[in-house]
C-alpha cells in the first residue's frame, strides 16, 4: 500500500459551505431583509438582546443568513461586534424619560399614570390562526388602512412620556430600602475580564446579554425553591429610551437615537434593622434588556437580587450563574465536542491499556 | 472580507490582547485574565489561540495551523482560512517555514526555533478546577502557591491504579512557581515545553485567560520522587509508512483486513520525512 | 512541670458585624453575646489561653459560647478581629501568627497544627481514598515521596485501629466513628506539635465515643502531643483534660486544673454544669 497524505479538509469545508448555501435557497423562495425587519419583531428583539448589539437591520440580516437559527444569528452579531471599536459610552439615562408603549404593575390595581397594556401576547389565546396561511400583501395593506382609519377619541390624551415609576410611590412612603445613587462609570465586561467577587454593573451586563432560555430557567429555579428571592413585579415598562453621548466631560450631550427597552423592577421583601428595630422593607431586583423581552427581564430581576444576596444555592452563586448564561460561551463549548479529539483519546487509551496490563496491586 | 479590519479585530482589542501576552511572558505560567472577544468561529473551537494569533500577526508572518497534529484537519483549515482571509498573509504546512504556529492538542515533531512563536489553544486553563470549582478560590490558591490539590489528584490515581492516570493535559510546574495546564497535548509533548527555544503562548477564549512560557524556562511535569513522570509509549509499534518509532502515533484500522496499524500523528512531519528520502515507503 | 507555653493566645476577639456606639461602650448590656442595637455578634471576647507541651487543655461551654469559633480562629478557618497568637515552633514564638500572610498561615496549618472537626465532611474528602486523605496533609507539608507517605499513613491507620486492608476505601463507606478515626490519623500525619479537637465525639454512640476518647488519650500519652479539646460535655473534658477553661457568651468565666474545677466550681454557670454531671 502506497502512502497518500490525507488532504482535502479544505475541499470538504468548501463543499459543506456550498451545501449550506444551497439549503437556504433550494425552495426557490426569497425574503428580503426589510420584510424580516418589518414582521419578525420578537425574533429581532431576542437576538438584539442576546447579542448586545442594537441594530434591527443587522439582526434581520443575521436572521436571513442563519435561516432563522437564533443561536447562529446571535453568534454572527457578537462576532461582528468584535470588529467595531468602542467609541463612546452613553450618558446616564433615566427610564422615567422613556416613551412608554406598555407598562404594567402586578403589585397595584391601579398606578399613577395608569396600567397600559400596549401590544402584548399575555391575553392572547394561543390558537393557530389559519387565516394567516392565505394572507396576502393586499390583505395586510387593507387591514393596516382599517386600523389607521380608526379615530382616536378626544378624551384619550394619555401621557406616554415622563411617567412616574411605581417604585417612587413606595419610596415616598419610606418602604424601599434606600441606597445612595450610584452613577459611576460601569465596569465594561467587553473590555475587562470578569473577576470575582463581581461588581453589580458586571452582573447586570452579563445577565442582560444572557441567553433568554438560560436566564429564564435560572430565574424560574430561583422561584421554585433554589433561591430565596420571591418577587412581586412592581413594574414592567417597555418603550423607547432616548440615548445621549457626551463628547467630553463637560461638553454638551448629543441625542443619538432611541432604543426599544424592557425594564423591570421587582419588589422583594427584606429584613432591615433600623435603630435597633427589625423592620420589613422592599429590596429592588432590577432587569433591563434591549427590545421587548419581558420574561427575560423579570427573570433577570430575580437573579439580580439573588446575586446581591449570596447564599449557598446555585441561583445565589455568582460564579454558577454568570459563567453559564452566555449563549456564545455555552453553545460554543458544547458544540466543540464535535471536534476531533483523537490525540487526547490516544493518550488516554495508552494509559488505560497500561493500567489494565499491569493491574493494580492493592495490598 | 475586506469590510473588516486587518486581522479582524479592532486595533484597541489587539493592543489589549498583546498587553495580556506581555504580562503572561513576564509572569511565566500565570493566567492573565483578558476580555476575550467573540470570534467568527465557535467559542471552544480555538478562539483563545486565534485571538493571540490575530493580535500578533503582521504582514510578513507565515502561519501554520494544526489540529490533532494535522494541517488538513477541517478545524485547522478553517482557522487558517479566517486568518488568511482577514490578513492576506502566507500560510504553510512546513513547521520550519512558519513564524507563527497555532495548534490544538499537539506541538510539532520538528524542533522549534527562537524566531518562532507557538500558540496553543486551551479549553480549560485551570489545573485546580477539578478540586476547586470556584474561580475566586483557585485564584487565591495560585497566589499562595498552594497546589496540594493537584498533587493529591495524582496521589489518588497512584493509590487506585498504581500509576498516574492523567492522559493529556498533564499539569506542569513553571519556573518553580505556577502550576499550569499545558493544554490537552499528550504527555509526549510536555518535555518540549521545558527550555524551549521558542516562545509558547496559551489562549483560552471561553475562560478568558492568556498565559505564557517564555523561551528557556524551566517546566517540570508534576511527579512524585518515586513515581517519575512518563510519556506515552508505543512499545513495539512503529509508523507503518516511515517506520519511525520516536514520534507520537495515531492508531488506525485497516478497513479491509481489520488490522490495527500506526501512522505518524504529525502529518506534515511525515510528509517531509518521505519527501527527503525521495521515496514512498511501501510495506 | 511546665516550661514556656507551646501556644499562647492573647486577647483574641472575634466579632461578626461592625459594632456600634452602643455596644462599643465599656459596660454595654448585651443579650448574651449579641448587641441588640446593631446585631453584632461578639463570638469571642478577649480570650487569652496558654497551652503547654504535652498537655490537654479542655474548653467547655454550651453551644453559642464561642468555643468552636475559637477553634476555627486557631486553625485559620475564620479570620480573627483582634488579638495575638504565638507558637514556640514558629519563629521561636516571636511572630504573631494571626498577622502572617496567607501562605505562612497555610504553612502553620499544614505543618504545626492538626484539626479534627465535629463534622467529618469538613475535615475529609469523602470521595477520595482514606489513605489519600491522610496523605493530603503530608503533601501539603511538602512531602513528594509516595512510599514514605503510604508507610506513614498505614502506620497511622494502624494506630487509630483501622485495618490497612480498608485504606483505599473512601471515608463515605465508613461509620461515623471510623470517619473520626480517619480524621485523627489525618490530623496527626504531618506530626504536628498541636492537635485541635472540636466536639469530636458529639453525635457518636456511647460505646463508639468511649473508644474514640480512649484513642485520643493513648495518642497523647504515646506521642506527647499537645491538644486543645472542645466539648459541651463535661464528661468528655473530665476524661481527657489536664486543665480546663469554661466559656460562656464568648468569654472565659473560669479556668484551672480540671479536678479543681470539678470539685470546687466558682462561677454559678460552672456550678450548674458540674451538678448536672453528677
Amino acid at each position: 500500500m502506497g502512502y497518500v497524505a490525507v488532504t482535502g479538509g479544505q475541499e470538504a469545508i468548501e463543499a459543506s459551505l456550498q451545501h449550506l448555501t444551497y439549503e437556504r435557497i433550494k425552495e426557490g423562495k426569497f425574503i428580503d431583509v426589510e420584510s424580516i425587519k418589518a414582521t419578525m419583531r420578537g425574533f429581532l428583539d431576542q437576538v438584539m438582546s442576546e447579542s448586545s448589539l442594537y441594530s434591527e437591520r443587522l439582526a434581520a440580516l443575521a436572521m436571513k443568513q442563519s435561516e432563522g437559527n437564533v443561536e447562529e444569528a446571535v453568534f454572527l452579531l457578537r462576532a461582528h461586534r468584535s470588529t467595531l471599536p468602542r467609541l463612546y459610552y452613553s450618558t446616564v439615562t433615566d427610564a422615567r424619560d422613556m416613551f412608554v408603549i406598555r407598562r404594567i404593575s402586578a403589585s397595584f390595581k391601579d398606578i399613577p399614570g395608569g396600567q397600559i397594556l400596549g401590544a402584548s401576547h399575555d391575553y392572547l389565546h394561543r390558537l393557530l390562526d389559519f387565516s394567516l396561511v392565505e394572507e396576502t400583501e393586499q390583505d395586510v395593506l387593507r387591514k393596516k388602512a382599517e386600523f389607521e382609519a380608526i379615530e382616536v377619541p378626544e378624551e384619550s390624551s394619555l401621557t406616554l412620556e415622563k411617567l412616574p415609576k411605581v417604585m417612587d410611590y413606595l419610596r415616598k412612603e419610606g418602604l424601599i430600602n434606600e441606597f445612595p445613587l450610584n452613577d459611576e462609570e460601569p465596569d465594561d465586561i467587553t473590555k475587562e475580564s470578569l473577576t470575582f467577587p463581581s461588581s453589580r454593573s458586571e452582573r447586570l451586563q452579563i445577565l442582560t446579554r444572557g441567553q433568554t432560555g438560560s436566564v429564564t430557567s435560572l430565574g424560574y429555579a430561583g422561584l421554585r425553591g433554589y433561591g430565596s428571592s420571591h418577587p412581586n413585579v412592581g413594574e414592567v415598562r417597555v418603550g423607547y429610551q432616548p440615548i445621549h453621548i457626551a463628547l467630553d466631560e463637560d461638553g454638551d450631550e448629543y441625542y443619538i437615537g432611541s432604543i426599544k427597552l424592557t425594564e423591570v423592577e421587582s419588589f422583594i421583601p427584606a429584613n432591615i434593622s433600623e435603630d435597633g428595630k427589625e423592620v420589613l422593607e422592599f429590596d429592588i431586583g432590577y432587569g433591563a434588556c434591549f427590545g421587548q423581552n419581558e420574561t427575560k427581564a423579570i427573570a433577570m430581576s430575580i437573579l439580580d437580587h439573588a446575586l446581591e444576596n449570596p447564599e449557598n444555592t446555585p441561583i445565589h452563586d455568582e460564579e454558577f450563574v454568570l459563567l453559564h448564561v452566555d449563549t456564545v460561551e455555552s453553545t460554543g463549548f458544547i458544540s466543540h465536542l464535535k471536534l476531533p479529539h483523537y490525540v487526547t483519546f490516544q493518550s488516554k487509551l495508552e494509559q488505560i491499556r497500561k493500567i489494565k496490563r499491569e493491574g493494580v496491586t492493592n495490598e | 472580507m475586506n469590510k473588516f479590519p486587518f486581522a479582524f479585530l479592532d486595533e484597541q482589542s489587539k493592543k489589549e490582547i498583546r498587553r495580556a501576552v506581555l504580562k503572561g511572558v513576564a509572569i511565566p505560567g500565570y493566567q492573565v485574565p483578558f476580555a476575550s472577544r467573540e470570534m467568527p468561529i465557535g467559542r471552544g473551537w480555538g478562539t483563545g489561540g486565534l485571538q493571540i494569533t490575530l493580535a500578533l500577526v503582521g504582514q510578513s508572518d507565515v502561519l501554520k495551523v494544526i489540529d490533532q497534529g494535522s494541517d488538513e484537519s477541517v478545524n485547522a483549515v478553517n482557522i487558517k482560512k479566517l486568518v488568511q482571509g482577514t490578513t492576506g498573509i502566507e500560510t504553510t504546512i512546513h513547521t520550519k517555514e512558519a513564524t507563527l504556529i497555532q495548534s490544538r492538542h499537539r506541538i510539532p515533531e520538528v524542533p522549534l526555533r527562537s524566531d518562532q512563536i507557538m500558540i496553543l489553544q486551551v479549553p480549560e486553563p485551570e489545573p485546580l478546577r477539578s478540586v476547586e470549582r470556584s474561580e475566586f478560590k483557585t485564584k487565591q490558591l495560585h497566589a499562595e502557591k498552594e497546589y496540594s490539590g493537584a498533587w493529591l489528584l495524582l496521589f489518588e490515581q497512584i493509590m487506585r491504579y498504581n500509576q498516574t492516570s492523567q492522559g493529556a493535559d498533564y499539569p506542569v510546574l513553571v519556573h518553580d512557581r505556577y502550576v499550569m495546564n499545558p493544554s490537552p497535548i499528550p504527555r509526549f509533548d510536555n518535555p518540549k515545553i521545558h527550555n524551549s527555544d521558542a516562545l509558547i503562548l496559551f489562549g483560552a477564549g471561553r475562560e478568558k485567560k492568556i498565559y505564557a512560557v517564555p523561551p528557556y524556562t524551566k517546566v517540570e511535569s508534576l511527579a512524585f520522587d518515586d513515581y517519575p513522570f512518563e510519556i506515552e509509549k508505543f512499545e513495539g509499534k512503529a509508523c507503518k509508512v516511515t517506520g519511525l518509532t520516536d514520534v507520537f502515533l495515531d492508531e488506525l484500522t485497516d478497513e479491509q483486513t481489520g488490522e490495527t496499524y500506526y501512522l505518524c500523528n504529525d502529518t506534515s512531519f511525515m510528509q517531509e520525512y518521505l519527501e527527503k528520502r525521495g521515496t514512498v515507503h511501501v510495506r | 512541670m511546665f516550661d514556656k507555653p507551646i501556644l499562647q493566645i492573647k486577647n483574641l476577639s472575634k466579632q461578626y458585624g461592625e459594632g456600634c456606639s452602643y455596644c462599643q461602650q465599656e459596660d454595654a448590656k448585651l443579650e448574651r453575646n449579641f448587641c441588640p442595637v446593631c446585631k453584632t455578634v461578639y463570638a469571642c471576647k478577649n480570650i487569652s489561653i496558654d497551652l503547654h507541651r504535652g498537655e490537654i487543655l479542655g474548653i467547655v461551654g454550651e453551644s453559642g459560647s464561642g468555643k468552636s469559633t475559637l477553634m476555627k480562629c486557631l486553625y485559620f478557618d475564620e479570620e480573627i478581629t483582634t488579638g495575638e497568637g504565638y507558637l514556640t515552633d514558629y519563629f521561636n514564638g516571636k511572630e504573631n501568627i494571626f498577622t502572617q500572610s496567607g501562605q505562612q498561615k497555610r504553612f502553620i496549618r499544614n505543618s504545626l497544627l492538626g484539626m479534627v472537626y465535629q463534622n467529618p465532611m469538613l475535615g475529609l474528602k469523602m470521595d477520595f481514598s482514606s489513605i489519600s486523605n491522610i496523605a493530603e496533609k503530608q503533601i501539603a507539608a511538602g512531602n513528594r515521596n509516595v512510599e514514605q507517605m503510604v508507610d506513614r499513613s498505614n502506620e497511622l491507620l494502624d494506630k487509630v485501629n483501622i485495618s490497612i486492608k480498608r485504606s483505599k476505601e473512601p471515608p463515605k463507606n465508613f461509620s461515623g466513628g471510623m470517619q473520626q478515626r480517619v480524621q485523627i490519623a489525618k490530623a496527626l500525619s504531618s506530626n504536628p506539635p498541636i492537635l485541635l479537637l472540636d466536639e469530636v465525639t458529639t453525635g457518636l454512640d456511647l460505646s463508639v465515643q468511649a473508644a474514640v476518647l480512649d484513642l485520643i488519650k493513648t495518642i497523647q500519652r504515646v506521642m506527647q502531643i499537645s491538644m486543645i479539646v472542645v466539648s459541651h460535655d463535661l464528661a468528655v473534658i473530665r476524661m481527657l483534660a489536664d486543665r480546663t477553661v469554661v466559656m460562656l457568651n464568648g468569654q472565659i468565666i473560669e479556668e484551672g486544673l480540671t479536678d479543681q474545677i470539678l470539685e470546687d466550681p466558682q462561677h454559678a454557670y460552672t456550678q450548674q454544669l458540674v451538678y448536672s454531671l453528677l
